[in-house]
């Protein structure tokens, strides 16, 4: 077996191709909550959105038989979870991230409830680019083939960054989000800008969730998201709400999540169960570390609710 | 230390002086009926919301609310299958409540569960030869020990590094699965039991037992005697009213002179500490043992409860009821129509929303004279 003869680099490479295999859904959950954040709100139910868009990702895929149909309906199923949270928290006197701890269980008692009819079958999954073919070493062919999505959402977080800076929705986006009065004072309104930001962000984790479903690990069951739609909303903190640098917090975070099944590989399995759990614990470390008691967190937009 | 004491007392006073009366016109005007009727109308809606989804689902919807009437209270079995469910949430509701009391919102009530079931066993395995109701207890301070230990974390974390409590706790319910799975499948694994991986079990001698003449455990009782116990403490007590206080104002608990600190880590550990009991007596009453069978989610139905009774210790008594009987009639709709599972998490998801919903109007019910 070749993963026996390269040993430790077996381990590496493992993680390293894993890193980018599992960073996507946490970069897509990572963009659509940084521009929701941006906007003044916290969506802490983008788990929930997580899994309903991979249950109408991988449904649509095997009716269809399209997988990119496939991601445009997680995106459409994120999308509505999302403005649902929007349109409640434009209701005086309710608490955001109460709705998304709400939507959470929402969401995901949805995504089971219709997507019980789902769990055998296998649909179309998304393709991958294979960029290791010059190797003859399976565990480097593996680790490089890489799905498209992945640089959809490098590009995207390009993009966005240059949108939030450069253009006038950005700066709408961002007056929403650091000084409401002000736009209200502009004749703007907030709420209606929150709506565009929370579904679009939603849009985004929806696409998130289909990548779960229709390329990694690429199957529809109850234990497909395992707490990366939450770990996004630490991550975004993490990278200050830039959107470039939540492609290399995820890469990271991916990592984490990576490390568990590539020491199984090679035959560690004693504290599996810990070693699954490094990203939540990487996180939470990264959360202590970039917390001040003093004053709000670096970068905050300051209407959020959980800088304040 | 009775010096700090009659200076807290002191302060307290002072507050209770410039606050007092505002509290008690809020109760005079009929803050606490609004509460209900708003909860009420939120289960109603929510209710009405469920029949249009399963009957767009081809199911008549007045069928399915008479089996889930049925499946709650509908037979003495369903009934005692109700409270059984209530018990646990009747605690996790705590784990929300009282943190929220001081103005934070935790959500880590299924971690703190978690390991208070292996705080249980921990102690069962170390106390041997105790007498029966000795271990009983000793189980159970364990659990709570555990459960208070973990939820306090992430109080300190608030308070001295200014740690977003509500993702911390969230994130630490992950951790909590992953200690409690890594412990059953190889340091406490009783490996005379085959068919899954589990804990080595409490001694038989440190079970609860059913009430006599139920089927239906004395951890229900407990879980009454404690919300009655923290319903004093929270609504009758200095130290509860200095809670208010702070969850009210930040600032004016500050100028009260208010141990904030303190009060901080006090709430969350007497939250995690319900939650803890509530998983240590899911061990001692009905499993025997930790395993994966712990986490089935009363953590986050607690959540639900304490929202829903909104943060009022008593309500939760009468909501876990409604909760707990919504849990138990999941099994009589998936045999009756087909439906699957989830079906009872997605209309408890629904409420929740309309719960949450319906704080826009509070305040609008009734005019208030004060």
């Amino acid at each position: 077996m070749m993963e026996g003869t390269l040993g430790s680099w077996g381990v590496l490479i493992a993680v390293l191709g894993g890193a980018v295999r599992v960073s996507t859904p946490y970069l897509f959950v990572a963009l659509g909550e940084t521009l929701t954040e941006r906007a003044g709100r916290v969506n802490l139910g983008l788990e929930g959105t997580l899994v309903l868009g991979a249950m109408a990702g991988f449904a649509v895929s095997f009716l269809t038989g399209s997988p990119w149909l496939g991601v445009l309906a997680g995106g459409v199923a994120g999308t509505g979870l999302g403005a649902l949270h929007a349109l409640i928290c434009n209701l005086p006197r309710v608490n955001d991230i109460a709705v998304g701890i709400a939507l959470f269980v929402f969401g995901t008692g949805l995504a089971f409830y219709l997507g019980k009819d789902y769990i055998h079958p296998r649909a179309e999954m998304l393709p991958g680019i294979p960029l290791g073919t010059w190797s003859d070493s399976l565990a480097i062919q593996s680790a490089l083939e890489i799905s498209p999505l992945f640089f959809i959402g490098a590009a995207l977080a390009v993009g966005l960054r240059w949108a939030l800076f450069n253009t006038r929705w950005g700066l709408l986006l961002r007056m929403a989000g650091d000084n409401a009065e002000a736009g209200r004072a502009l004749g703007l309104s907030v709420n209606r800008i929150r709506l565009f930001a929370t579904a679009a962000g939603g849009f985004l984790s929806g696409i998130g969730g289909a990548f779960l479903s229709l390329y990694y690990p690429g199957s529809w069951n109850e234990g497909l998201s395992s707490g990366q739609g939450l770990m996004a909303v630490a991550l975004v903190i993490f990278a200050r709400w830039d959107p470039v640098r939540c492609f290399w917090a995820s890469l990271v975070f991916g990592g984490a999540t990576a490390l568990g099944p590539a020491l199984q590989t090679v035959g560690i399995t004693s504290g599996y169960y810990l070693y699954n759990a490094a990203p939540y614990i990487v996180t939470l470390a990264l959360l202590v570390w970039v917390s001040n008691p003093r004053e709000a967190l670096q970068g905050a937009p300051r209407e959020l609710s959980i800088s304040r | 230390m009775s010096d700090t004491a009659n200076e807290e007392s002191r302060l307290t006073n002072k507050v209770d002086r410039r606050y007092g009366a505002l509290s008690e016109a809020l109760l005079r005007s009929g803050a606490g009926l609004e509460a209900f009727v708003l909860s009420a109308l939120a289960l109603v809606v929510a209710f009405a919301i469920f029949g249009v989804f399963v009957a767009v689902q081809g199911l008549d919807p007045l069928a399915v609310y008479s089996a889930l009437w049925l499946g709650a209270f509908g037979t003495s079995f369903s009934i005692e299958n109700t409270l059984t469910l209530a018990a646990p949430i009747i605690l996790t509701a705590f784990c929300t409540l009282i943190p929220a009391r001081v103005g934070m919102l935790v959500i880590g009530g299924e971690g703190a569960l978690a390991l208070g079931g292996v705080g249980a066993v921990l102690a069962g395995m170390v106390l041997t030869g105790l007498p029966w109701w000795l271990g009983v207890v000793a189980c159970c301070l364990a659990g709570s020990m555990f459960g208070a230990a973990w939820i306090m974390a992430a109080g300190a974390l608030k308070h001295w590094r200014g740690v977003n409590e509500t993702i911390s706790t969230l994130l630490m319910n992950y951790i909590a699965a992953a200690i409690l799975l890594h412990l059953v499948t190889g340091p406490i694994r009783d490996f005379d039991v085959s068919i899954k991986a589990q804990s080595v079990p409490v001694p038989e001698l440190y079970r609860l037992g059913d009430i006599p003449g139920w089927s239906v455990h004395w951890g229900l009782v407990v879980g009454v005697a404690v919300v009655c116990a923290l319903h004093m403490l929270l609504r009758h007590t200095v130290t509860g009213f200095s809670m208010s206080v702070l969850g009210g104002n930040r600032r004016a608990a500050q100028m009260a002179g208010l141990d904030i600190g303190r009060l901080t880590l006090l709430a969350c550990g007497l939250g995690g500490a319900a939650a803890g009991l509530a998983g240590a007596i899911e061990v001692v009453a009905v499993h025997g043992a930790v395993s994966e069978s712990l986490l089935v989610g009363f953590g986050y139905t607690g959540i639900l409860v304490a929202f829903l009774a909104r943060q009022n210790p008593l309500a939760v008594l009468l909501v876990a009821l409604v909760i707990g009987g919504i849990a138990a009639a999941g099994g009589l709709l998936q045999r009756r129509f087909d439906m699957p599972d989830a079906a009872t998490d997605l209309l408890l998801g629904i409420i929740f929303i309309c719960v949450l919903a319906s704080n826009a109007f509070a305040g609008r019910l009734f005019r208030r004279t004060a």
